[in-house]
This record gives structure tokens, sequence and C-alpha cells, in this order.
């Protein structure tokens, strides 16, 4: 079958939908994790709290679906870069799954007994649920920044040559931290929408303007880091777009500030860092206008440019190796075949708008305020 | 070479990860049929008790159905944290079926699932029962999906080794669709779900009914369980995924340890039904065989041969000397990649270069290998002879239990007689069998593949990450510490759910009362009977 879109585009438009999809991900579970984050805070009683679960219950589990989409996609189109991540990021992989893994049940059992002390631990799993994905996934960020430890060898298998408390470098944290306020933000945003006028939105528009500047604070110190500090890569062989992905032919050196390059080659994609910061101003603006739906949108745009920003920063580069940059994995060289991102661009077009139109269905289908009455009333069917 | 402490653990995480996995998702798949009819009969009949019925199977439905996700999670990600070398030398070709399942199926139930809960009141009757309905079709599809991805680790059908890239790669991807043996473990699969669906709610019910609680609700319920599970039960074993398994070396080798049949048998070959197998002089003991049975099975024909385990590890020898070749085609190939002859007897040979593979087991180079050593890799293309033939005969039994089960059951409600006590009884007590015959099922499924990961490419010990030992002993105990606390809350909080019942106000058997045995005649009060 001769493929009608050539290799260098293809692996160009997975590369885009990957960001997608994390993004995807980002927008819509990132509400259910700051505002799980935030539960023990903004509820002070239990039909406060659940009035915050129940803004999420409907939806949040369609939600975590663009993460486990997201990990299928990586492993589909970067088989590479799925293998080499989640295997060097082995233990903070399983902390982050086990964060996860307390969501499912706690959204479910934590209703199903009126025992308090059952209630809060679940409260208090929920906020693990929430806080540690949104730190880890920010640390995670930063180590690609900084470059894995991992050497390939000539079967392509990869060695790992860092540890744990490797990960937990003071970049990495930062962008732990810079993760946690703008996810912390967003939630703060989707409850100020969904949740009846009162104490819990109340404290919920106090501690909003606090994250966005926290999240304008710490971006912009990430890119004073990223501009003055030593992070960088860049590739110093010829790029082959379209030749077999073997990430062993191309040749890469370590050069502090290469990261900035992408924005003075390509000046549009300042707008990325840009949308980042005026996400966070506007979230502000909107918080103390009292027009929830600027706010929300605010917060949303800030996590779309944060995270395009991360990603454009470093292109092509996907996963860059601080033990030997010529392991380093790259759009051009760690893709599928051909044919496989070809099979999968199809089935992502059919399937997609699909996906878009169930999901703002369910959204509209339960739209509006969720208020303590309709939780007290609505016996079995609320959380 | 590869720390076989890491290839051992790594197989044990996988392995109680997965087997704990499935042991929500068989419910889910047979219980959310279930209740798209019993949905379907309230919105036909408008008769409350359907919707009752519908929400109390959901309540434990949706218990179920929140660990089913916790744990798919792991499976998600597990591939690329433990098996980061499969993932790399494979994912051009399994990725795909993952990622499609998310597209095409986990969305769809994710999505659906919080609508079927919350929606009730939010839209009309007919809108919920699609809801319903295409909730149940998103589990199935999931399955089937999975089962793609898995049927191509047990035949990789549709790819090829690309040496540049030094993994396999897709070359047909409707070969590997429409894989025989993927759809064959898809229909074997969900119809086991269903007969598990169907006997937790026969269990559950024929419960309410020794108790003399909900007897219409239960009897109703009981009449749905009986019709689903006598189909399920039917499907699971007609449609049992023996047929796929006159296919690949590696399955011709796992029916015959499943048989433990050494000798290849003139056809039709006897079906053994119960021996002893002696793994150290090659034989079964006391075995009572079935004439022509296994022939007509497994190759479906009077005149085509089931081939015995001793034969087969003389051919995997034949296979690991060809994979050699292309293992010293390769080398050279990369010394030089203009070695058009290396290239071209690479191409050759290079469907046996997984047998290759398990040579390096033993040494880093396959080159060197003695006869002696090809024999030994040859004899580990061979499964656990005992343990493949008793989980296959535990499995099957129970499967043609189950068709009694439900056989009965559906004519007991035929006849009205569904308060038949010693029927109860059995039905009560067989609540755990459906879940030991699936676990079974995969055991024979994934261990029986041993020592392959993928049939003929990849060997199991190849595929691991490059961790060390402690990291995978402390994710080990972190998932067990973990799982082990989520099961003890949801088998606790379903006994507490199934002792409510699903009138919990008219029985006045509240959230804080002890639940107890309600035998007066209010327990009977069933709205709209």
């Amino acid at each position: 079958m001769e493929i009608p879109i050539s290799y260098e585009i293809l692996r160009l438009m997975w590369w885009a939908l990957i960001g997608v999809l994390l993004i995807g991900f980002a927008i819509t579970d990132g509400f259910d994790l700051g505002a799980a984050a935030l539960l023990p805070f903004v509820g002070q009683t239990d039909i406060e709290r659940r009035v915050v679960i129940n803004t999420m219950g409907p939806t949040w589990e369609g939600n975590q679906v663009w993460f486990i989409l997201g990990g299928g996609a990586i492993f589909a189109a970067w088989p590479l870069v799925y293998a080499v991540s989640f295997s060097a990021l082995y233990l903070a992989m399983f902390v982050v799954l086990a964060a996860l893994i307390l969501r499912p049940v706690g959204f479910k059992y934590r209703s199903k007994r009126q025992d308090p002390r059952w209630r809060t631990s679940w409260d208090w799993a929920l906020f693990l649920g929430g806080f540690v994905p949104a730190l880890l996934f920010g640390v995670a960020v930063g180590n690609v920044l900084v470059g894995l430890p991992f050497t390939l060898d000539a079967d392509l298998r990869a060695t790992w040559t860092g540890g744990f408390f490797d990960l937990l470098n003071p970049f990495a944290l930062l962008c732990g931290l810079l993760s946690v306020s703008m996810l912390l933000l967003h939630g703060a945003t989707w409850l100020s929408m969904k949740v009846e006028r009162g104490p819990v939105r109340d404290r919920a528009r106090a501690l909003g303007p606090l994250f966005a500047l926290a999240s304008i604070v710490l971006f912009g110190l990430g890119g004073m880091w990223v501009a003055f500090g030593d992070l960088g890569f860049a590739q110093v062989s010829e790029i082959v777009a379209d030749g077999p992905s073997n990430p062993l032919r191309t040749e890469t050196v370590a050069e502090a500030g290469a990261w900035m390059n992408n924005y003075a080659n390509q000046p549009w994609t300042i707008l990325a860092p840009v949308l980042g910061f005026a996400g966070a101003a506007a979230a502000i603006i909107g918080i103390r206008r009292d027009s929830e739906a600027i706010a929300f949108l605010g917060s949303k745009l800030s996590v779309v440019g944060i995270i395009a920003t991360a990603g454009l920063s470093m292109f092509p580069f996907i996963l860059p190796s601080s033990a030997d940059p010529n392991s380093s994995l790259t759009v051009w060289n760690s893709s599928s075949s051909h044919t496989t991102l070809f099979i999968m661009l199809i089935m992502t077009a059919i399937f997609l708008p699909i996906i878009l139109a169930y999901t703002s269905w369910a959204f509209k289908v339960m739209w509006g305020r969720v208020t303590s009455e309709d939780v007290s009333a609505g016996g079995g069917d609320y959380y | 070479m590869i720390d076989q402490a890491v290839v051992d653990l790594s197989r044990w995480q996988f392995a109680l990860t997965a087997m704990y996995h499935f042991l929500f998702v068989p419910l889910t798949l047979g219980l959310a049929f279930m209740l798209a009819i019993m949905e379907s009969v309230y919105v036909m009949t408008g008769r409350q008790v359907w919707k009752d019925m519908t929400k109390f199977w959901g309540a434990l439905f949706g218990i179920n159905f929140a660990l089913g996700v916790a744990t798919g999670i792991t499976m998600e990600f597990q591939f690329g944290m433990n098996w980061a070398y499969y993932s790399h030398y494979v994912g051009d070709v399994f990725g795909a079926p993952l990622a499609i399942e998310g597209l095409m199926a986990f969305f769809l139930e994710a999505t659906l699932v919080g609508l079927f809960f919350f929606g009730w009141d939010r839209m009309s009757r007919r809108a919920h029962l699609a809801v319903t309905w295409f909730m149940a079709l998103g589990t199935n599809f999931s399955a089937l999906w999975i089962l793609i991805a898995n049927g191509w680790m047990q035949n990789p059908v549709g790819s090829e080794f690309n040496i540049e890239t030094m993994r396999m790669e897709i070359t047909d991807f409707a070969a590997v669709i429409f894989n025989p043996i993927a759809q064959a473990k898809f229909v074997h699969t969900v119809a086991a779900g269903y007969v598990t669906g169907a006997v937790f709610v026969l269990a559950i019910s024929a419960w309410f009914l020794l108790n003399r609680r909900n007897v219409g609700f239960a009897k109703r319920s009981m009449t749905v369980a009986a019709a689903f599970g006598l189909a399920g039960a039917l499907s699971v074993v007609v449609l049992g995924d023996e047929s796929g398994y006159a296919l690949t070396d590696n399955q011709k080798m796992k029916l015959a340890a499943l048989e433990a049949m050494w000798e290849t048998h003139e056809a039709p070959a006897p079906l053994t039904l119960v021996g002893f197998p002696d793994v150290e002089n090659r034989t079964t003991h006391f075995a009572i065989d079935m004439p022509w049975a296994l022939g007509l099975i497994a190759t479906r024909s009077f005149d085509r041969e089931v081939e015995g385990i001793l034969p087969l590890v003389a051919h995997a020898e034949e296979r690991i000397e060809s994979g050699v070749i292309a293992w010293d085609a390769m080398m050279r190939v990369r010394e030089d990649a203009d070695d058009l002859e290396a290239r071209a007897t690479f191409e050759e040979h290079k469907f046996d270069m997984g047998y290759a593979l398990l040579l390096t087991r033993y040494m880093e180079d396959p080159r060197e290998a003695t006869e002696e050593d090809i024999r030994r890799a040859a004899f580990d293309t061979v499964p656990n002879v005992p343990v493949m033939f008793w989980s296959f005969r535990v499995m099957a039994g129970l499967g043609f239990y189950f068709i009694a089960l439900f056989a009965t059951a559906f004519v007991l409600v035929t006849m009205r007689k569904h308060e038949t006590r010693w029927f109860l009884k059995l039905a009560l007590v067989s609540l755990p069998l459906p879940w030991i015959a699936a676990e079974l099922g995969w055991l024979l499924a994934e261990y029986g593949r041993q020592p392959w990961i993928v049939e003929g490419s990849l060997p199991t010990f190849l595929g691991v990450s490059s961790l060390n030992a402690t990291q995978i002993w402390m994710t080990i105990a972190g998932f067990t510490l973990l799982y082990g606390v989520l099961a003890v809350i949801e088998v606790m909080l379903m006994i507490h759910y199934i002792r409510k019942g699903p009138y919990p106000e008219l029985e006045g058997g509240g959230e804080t009362r002890p639940a107890r045995p309600v035998t007066h005649g209010g327990a009977r009060a069933v709205p709209a009977e």
C-alpha cells in the first residue's frame, strides 16, 4: 500500500497529537486533580466535601482516559519513548500509579458509609490522588528538560544510570511546583464555576489568585533557568526526517541555552509562553470580576500555554539523554514505522471527533452548579 | 547478561497485577450486559422493580468497576515500566491495539459510566437506556482490543523483524486484527465474563431467596441470570479457544503440554481425561483416554495429526539452528551495512531469529552454542506440563459444570420453581467458581506461552527493563499492600450492600444495623409486584 502522507509529516503530526492528548488530559482531568487536592481545604464539613466531590463525580472517569489514551498513544507512536521514560522513572511512576489508583475507589467508596473516620480517610486519599500526580508529572517534565541518564546499546536496550533521588533536582522540583500551582488554579476556577454560591466557592475563589500568582512567578523562574542555566541539547549530525527509527544514527551534544533556539528560529512559538502567563493573569481578572467563565478559560489557556512551552522548547527532542547525548530520542529517530503512524492517524481521525462529541454531551447533561440540597436529597445517586 | 532475579520478579509482578485486575474484568463484562437487559425490560414495561434491579445490581457493578479501572491503570503503564525492551521490540505492533482500545472503547465506557450513575433524572428513559447499552458495548470492545493485542503475542501475524530499527514492525494490520487466535480468545473471554456476571447474580439472588428476602426482586434477577448464564456457559465451552491450537509451534506445544501428550499419535488423537504426567520419564501414568476426541476438537478433522511434545522439541532444535544463521547475518550487517549477501541470508532466516535468542540465556553469542546447548534451549520451549495439564482439567471441568448449573436453573425458573432450596444452596456455593476458571484460563494462555513473551520472536527473559531486584521488590510490596487493602474494602462494601439489599428502607435493615435474615412478611413488600 502506498501511504499518502510522508513519514516526516506523520512524525510531526504524531508529535503534535501526543501534545494534544497530554493537554487534553491536563485541561480536563487537570481540574479533577486540582479540585481533589483542594478538597480537604475548601470543604470543611462533610456536606461541603460531598459537594466538591460531586462536581467531579460524573465526569472525572472519562477525563482520566485522556491520560490512559496518552500512555497508549505514546506506546503506539513512540515505542522507544514509552519504554525508556517509564522504566527510567520506575519508582516515580509507581508512586503516580498508586496515587491515581486511590481516586476511582476514593470517589466511589467514600459515600458508601456514614462513619466520619471512613470519610475523612478517603478525603485524604483523594487529596493524595490529586496532589501527588500533579507534583510528579511536573517533576517528570522537569527531568526530561534536564535530560534523563540513560544509554542505548546496539540492540537498542536502554540502561538507566540514575537513582530515584536524582530525579529530585532543583529544576525538576521547580517544575513540579509549577505543575501543582497551575493545576490547583485550574481546580479552583472549576470549583468556583461548579459549586453553589457559599463558603466552598468563596474559599476556592480566595485561593485561586494565589495559585495564579505562584504559576506566573514559577513559570517565569523556569524560563530564566532555561535561558541562562545550563540546560539544553542540540543535534549536530544532519537531520534525516524520514530515516529508520534508530537513535544511534544521530549525533547530539549538550549545549547550554539550546532550549531557547526554537524561539529565535520560529518566533511564532513565543505564543506558547505568552499564553501561559496571560492565561494565569486572565484567571485572576476573571475571579476578581466575578466572571467564572473568564477565570476558567484563563486557567485552561494557562495550562495549554505552559505544557506547549515545554514541548516546543525541546523540539525535535522528546527524551534527551544526559548520560550519553547520542542516545537521545527525537521526533526523527524514535517513532513507530511509517505504516503504524498512518494507521493510528486514521483511527484517531475517526474516533477523536466521536469522543469529543459524546464527552461534550456528557458535560452538557451534567451542566449546572452542584448544591448541598441536591446532594443531601439525592440519595444513592450522588457520591 | 540479564539478571534472572529481575526476570523472575518482573514476571511475578505482572502475573500478580494482571490476575488481580482480571478479578474485576469478567464481572464488569457480564454485569454490564445484564444491566442493559434489566433496564430494557424496565423501559419496555415501565415496571418499577426492573429499575430497582438495574440500580441495585448497578451499585454492585460500580463497586467492582472502580477497582477494575484502578487496576487497569497499572496494566497500561506496566509494559513500559517493567518490560521496556519488550515495549521497544514490539511497540510498533502491540501498542496500536492498546491505543485503539483507549480511543474506541475505554473512553466510551468511562464517559458513560458516569452518566449511568448520575444521569437517571437528567435524561429521558430511552436516552439513559442507550447510555447503559453503549457502556456495555464499550466494556466488550475494550476486551476485543486487549485480546487482539494478547492474541498477537500468541501468534505474531502481520509483522516482521526490521534489522534497521531492531524491532518487530507491522506489515499487515488487517492480519493483526483478524488474527484467528485473537478472535477465538475474544469470544471465549467475554463469554467467560457473561458466565461470571450470571453466577454472581444467581448466587446473590439465591441468598435472598434462602433468607426469604426481596422475593419478587430475587426471582426476576434469577430468571435473567439463568437465561443469560446458559447462553454464556454454552458459548464459553463450545467456542473455547482450542480452535487456535493447531496454528503455531507454540500453540501446538501448549496443546501437547496441557494434554501431556509426549509423542505424536496417529490421527485422530485421543483425549486424555485424567492421568498423572511424569516429566522426568516423559510419560503419563494411568491415563484414561477418550478415543478420537482430541483430534476432532483440535484439528476439526479425522486425518490431521496432533503433534506430541518430543517431536515439537526436535522441530525447535531445527529452528534454533536456522535462527543462529539469522543472528550471524545480523551481526555481519551491523559491521557492514552494505553486505548484501548477509542481508539476503538474514531475510531468509529471520523468522527463526527468536529461536536463536533462546540461547542468549546461556551465552552472550549464540554462534558459540554447542549441540548440547541447542538441545537444552529447545527443551526450554516446553512449558510446565503438570501445571498445564491440571489447570486445563479444572477449567474445562468447571466449564461443563456451569452448563449443568444454568441448564438446571433455566428449567427451574421455567417451571416457576425458583425456591428449590437444594439448588439455591448449590448456586450460592458456586459463587467463587467462575473466577477460578477465568484465572486458570489466563494461566494456561500466558504460562503456557513460556518461554516466549511473543511466540517465536522474543523470549520472555529478554523483555525486561534494566532495573534491579530491589526496585521491583519495592513495587511488588507496594502493589501487594495497596491491592490487598483495596480487596478487603471492596469485599466488605459488596457484602455490606448485599446485606442491605435493594429495599433497606422497607426492610428496616439500615446502614448501621447488623443485617439479619428477615423472615417477616414485610420483607416481601416489593413495590409494583
